[in-house]
């Protein structure tokens, strides 16, 4: 029974360390051609380094039908575009002071972090 | 050689560019390039492009991937060049917001197809199961022909699992990969821990207590299937809360007959070009924005502005796309083309606002971002807790409180509360002829404790007109107009031009002047068929010598009615008094008894005099006035009224007040159809009538109200289910959720939010 319970607490710091405390590679925008696939529930890369004080262009391509992913919305930016299904969309962002913006879908169920430095 | 080529070659493309100033026909347009990937790849398209002939100039964006052209090219001919330099090519307009939107549905359907069968399998396999578990069997595992059976079953369920359930188990990896969570690593992991406890039952039964050896396959089976009818089912409703958007999109022609050399042709809307001359007949809609220069017509513009009479057109009016040509026949030259039209700036708005949040949602969204992993974390705690201090069988109580948890647990229904009222909240007033730019003025509007309406042009029309004209005994009143209007033709005075066209409206004439003289303040004088003509205010008359008599007192009094008395004098002898006055609009009055009887103050502001301003607001209706406010001061009045704890809303026409409509809460600029600067405001009324005003606050109330009914259904869903579902009132009631019951409610909390958020598309913005 403890093993089961020390089980049990260790499987919830995983938990915290995997969602949370894990900085995952960010890749870079500037690096080459980068389109950002939406499908079965994420963003592909979801974490984006990009330049600051710089507009720059994200490019998505959305191969999942689920009408969750249609939008994505930079709530920072005040930003929201519709994304067609199988077919890349190009959406300007405005010059950004560093730090991190969230972006996401509707119900927030795909989610993804730009770093900008 | 090299040289002379280089020589000639620039030669040609200083002649392309006069070409290009002298005819302001050229064409302009955007392609997306795919496929390129380096500077080198931009010289090599654009060489591509610019070897093409009539091509002038092109340029490609490589952050964007887009190049443009120009030159009167057809864009597949264009695009063959670049397919040529090994590259692909597409219009933008080909992904227009028809081809988009149908596009969009053809996806929605196949998808929708594809749910439904998924459902279909699932619930086929786990409606049996459970009614066989109902009502004749339990569902244990205790001898080898059970044991073999369920082995059955359970590869039957990874088999519904693998086909229906496939999507939610590669979304879940993916995600989880990505060190993200989202709904389909609930379902994965919810419908994963049953099946798997299951299995183990039937493989290892001497491992589980007697009593736990129960399976789950029917629940497995049955909460994909439902989870799969809610999306289904969600999505159909879905469709429904975007109409407002399709019917605005509708709104755009497909084709257009333009004038080229002469002749009438048909060609698609895209190809429209600036300055193309587009013919319109009667019953037709105008396909793009242009200015009339030929015929004239009334157009109805309702779908735009809300506004029921039809306009009517004549030379150098404007008329704008999406709106129906009524009577007669015309010819414009088109203004704006393509994206830039304002049907499209308005599609575009609207879109836009619908998908951004008002501060209301934000604490959902908050939440919404760390739900899933906290929730794993409670289904984890929760199954830790009935091992441990559960009844007999904990094993099996654990498993299926630890399911439940994750099932019922989904935040996104909490995630479209919001995003799907405003969007049917902000297309609703969209067909009311106001147009809200985003989520906050939507919010904000809701709350408004004071309204203040700047007097002139928006409780007034804003263009004075003559109202009484007092003769002297004898003299003839359209003689009177028509040396006046001789006398004011050349004057700019917004006063002089109501006496110019109240004489045009009845046909009259202007004669020759000779002798004009403005005198600053007072008026005017000028020779008029050789007499001397007086014009302008009392001090002009006395300083003059000209007596008033008893006009002194009709002037007093035409004054006290929001007036602006003016005396007229025919070699030194008073003629006539005319009044002008800027009239008050016929449904102010109406629109602001609306505002009133909401609780709302309404306060009127002016840069008129105080008598002037008096009249006009007792006429409208309104206690309270600010005169002779100098315009620079306005936002200063707004800010006195938010000092006094109002939430302000100022109205005004958006030019002179735009300092004023940025310090209040909510600013609404009263534009009528074209001239609107679209993003100057937080809220435009596209008719000129107030009772955008009223309509707006109701629609923004109703949208709030609805936001909160969802908010509060999703909570109760996610938030409420989950103590539930972890068992919290077993020891109290002996209830525990089943997963089923679970994942029904999960796959219907989605569909309630946006059916609620669907009830507001019945609201009516105006009883009448
Ligand atoms: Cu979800």
């Amino acid at each position: 029974m403890i093993l089961v319970n020390v089980l049990g607490v260790l499987l919830i710091a995983l938990i915290v360390w995997w969602f949370w405390l894990y900085q995952p590679q960010a890749t870079d925008l500037g690096a080459s051609e980068l389109t950002i696939v939406v499908e079965n529930g994420t963003y592909q890369p979801a974490r984006i380094q990009v330049p600051a004080n710089q507009s720059v262009v994200l490019s998505f391509l959305r191969k999942d039908s689920s009408p969750c992913s249609e939008t994505v919305l930079f709530p920072a930016l005040k930003l929201s575009e519709t994304l067609p299904l199988n077919k890349v969309k190009n959406i300007t962002l405005p010059a950004m002071q560093e730090g991190e913006y969230d972006f996401h879908c509707q119900m927030q169920m795909y989610r993804g972090r730009l770093l900008v430095v | 050689m090299a040289k002379a080529v280089r020589h000639q070659d620039k030669h040609g493309k200083a002649d392309a560019e006069k070409q290009r100033c002298h005819d302001g026909m050229e064409q302009q347009q955007e392609l997306l390039i795919q496929g390129a990937s380096c500077a080198g790849c931009v010289k090599k398209i654009e060489a591509a492009l610019q070897s093409v002939p009539g091509v002038t100039h092109a340029e490609m964006n490589f952050a964007q991937r887009t190049v443009s052209v120009e030159g009167a090219v057809d864009a597949s001919i264009l695009i063959k060049a670049i397919e040529q330099a090994g590259y692909g090519a597409q219009t933008q307009s080909a992904d227009s917001d028809d081809d988009a939107l149908e596009e969009k549905e053809k996806a929605d359907r196949a998808y929708y197809k594809r749910l439904m069968l998924e459902m279909t399998i699932a619930l086929g396999l786990g409606v049996p199961l459970m009614i066989y578990g109902l009502l004749i069997g339990e569902m244990t595992v205790t001898t080898t022909t059970e044991r073999i059976a369920w082995l059955l079953v359970g590869l039957l369920t990874l088999g519904v699992m693998l086909f229906s359930g496939k999507h939610f188990y590669v979304g879940a990896w993916q995600s989880c990969k990505n060190h993200s969570a989202n709904m389909d690593t609930l379902i994965a992991l919810g419908t994963g821990t049953a099946w798997l406890y299951s299995m183990v039952v039937v493989f290892f039964p001497q491992v589980v207590p007697d009593m736990a050896r129960h399976v789950y396959f029917e629940a497995t089976a049955m909460i994909i299937g439902l989870i799969d009818l809610g999306l289904a089912l969600e999505l159909k409703a879905r469709g429904r809360t975007s109409e407002a958007i399709k019917r605005l999109i509708g709104l755009q022609p497909k084709t257009a007959r333009v004038i080229r050399d002469g002749n009438d042709m048909d060609i698609p809307i895209e190809q429209v070009r600036l300055h193309d001359l587009v013919r319109v007949r009667p019953g037709e809609k105008v396909p793009v924005d242009g200015e009339v220069i030929e015929g004239h017509t009334a157009i109805d513009e309702s779908m735009l502005t809300g506004e029921p009479m039809p306009v009517e057109k004549a030379e150098q009016d404007e008329v704008v796309a999406g709106t129906i040509n009524k009577t007669g026949s015309i010819v414009f030259k088109a203004t704006r083309v393509g994206k830039d039209t304002a049907l499209a700036q308005i599609i575009g708005m609207v879109k836009r606002a619908q998908n951004s949040k008002p501060p209301i949602g934000r604490l959902a969204d908050v939440i919404a971002a760390y739900f899933v992993p906290v929730i794993m974390m409670i289904a984890i705690v929760s199954a830790l807790a009935w091992l441990n201090f559960g009844p007999e069988p904990a094993v099996a109580f654990a498993v299926v409180s630890a399911t439940t948890v994750l099932i019922i647990a989904c935040p996104c229904a909490l995630g479209l509360a919001t995003p799907m009222s405003v969007m049917v909240g902000v297309g609703k007033a969209a067909e009311a002829g106001v147009l809200i730019r985003n989520g906050e003025a939507l919010q904000t509007s809701s709350k408004i404790t004071a309204m203040i309406l700047d007097k002139t042009g928006t409780i007034t029309l804003g263009a004075p007109k003559v109202t009484d004209i007092v003769t002297v005994d004898g003299v003839d009143e359209a003689g009177v107009l028509q040396q006046v209007a001789s006398l004011e033709s050349g004057s700019e005075h917004p006063l002089a031009l109501a006496v110019v066209e109240s004489a045009k409206e009845r046909g009259i004439k202007p004669l020759a002047v000779t002798g004009f003289n403005a005198i600053a303040g007072h008026g005017v004088e000028a020779v008029v068929e050789g007499k001397n003509l007086l014009f302008g205010n009392e001090k002009l008359m006395k300083d003059q010598g000209v007596a008033l008599d008893d006009f002194v007192d009709k002037a007093q009094q035409l004054a006290a009615e929001a007036k602006t008395p003016m005396y007229f004098a025919v070699d030194g002898r008073l003629a006539a008094l005319i009044a002008v006055a800027d009239p008050i609009k016929e449904d102010s009055i109406a629109a602001i008894k609306r505002l009133q009887h909401n609780g709302i103050r309404v306060v009127m502001l002016t840069g008129d005099n105080r008598a002037t301003a008096k009249a006009v607001a007792e006429k409208a209706g309104i206690k309270e006035f600010f005169a002779e406010v100098l315009p620079e001061d306005k936002s200063k009045k707004v800010q006195e009224l938010q000092m006094q704890g109002e939430v302000v809303g100022m109205t005004g026409d958006g030019i002179n007040d735009a300092p004023a409509l940025a310090m209040a809460n909510v600013g609404f600029a009263i534009g009528t159809g074209t001239d609107v600067a679209i993003e100057s405001a937080d809220i435009t009324l596209m008719r000129g009538s107030l009772h955008g005003l009223a309509d707006a606050i109701a629609v923004s109330k109703a949208t709030l109200r609805n936001i909160k009914q969802n908010l509060f259904g999703a909570f109760i869903y996610n938030i409420a289910g989950v103590p539930v579902a972890a068992g919290l009132l077993y020891p109290f009631f002996g209830l525990l959720l089943s997963p089923v019951i679970a994942g029904a409610a999960m796959a219907f909390s989605s569909l309630t939010v946006v059916t609620n958020a669907n009830r507001l598309r019945l609201f009516k913005t105006r009883e009448h």
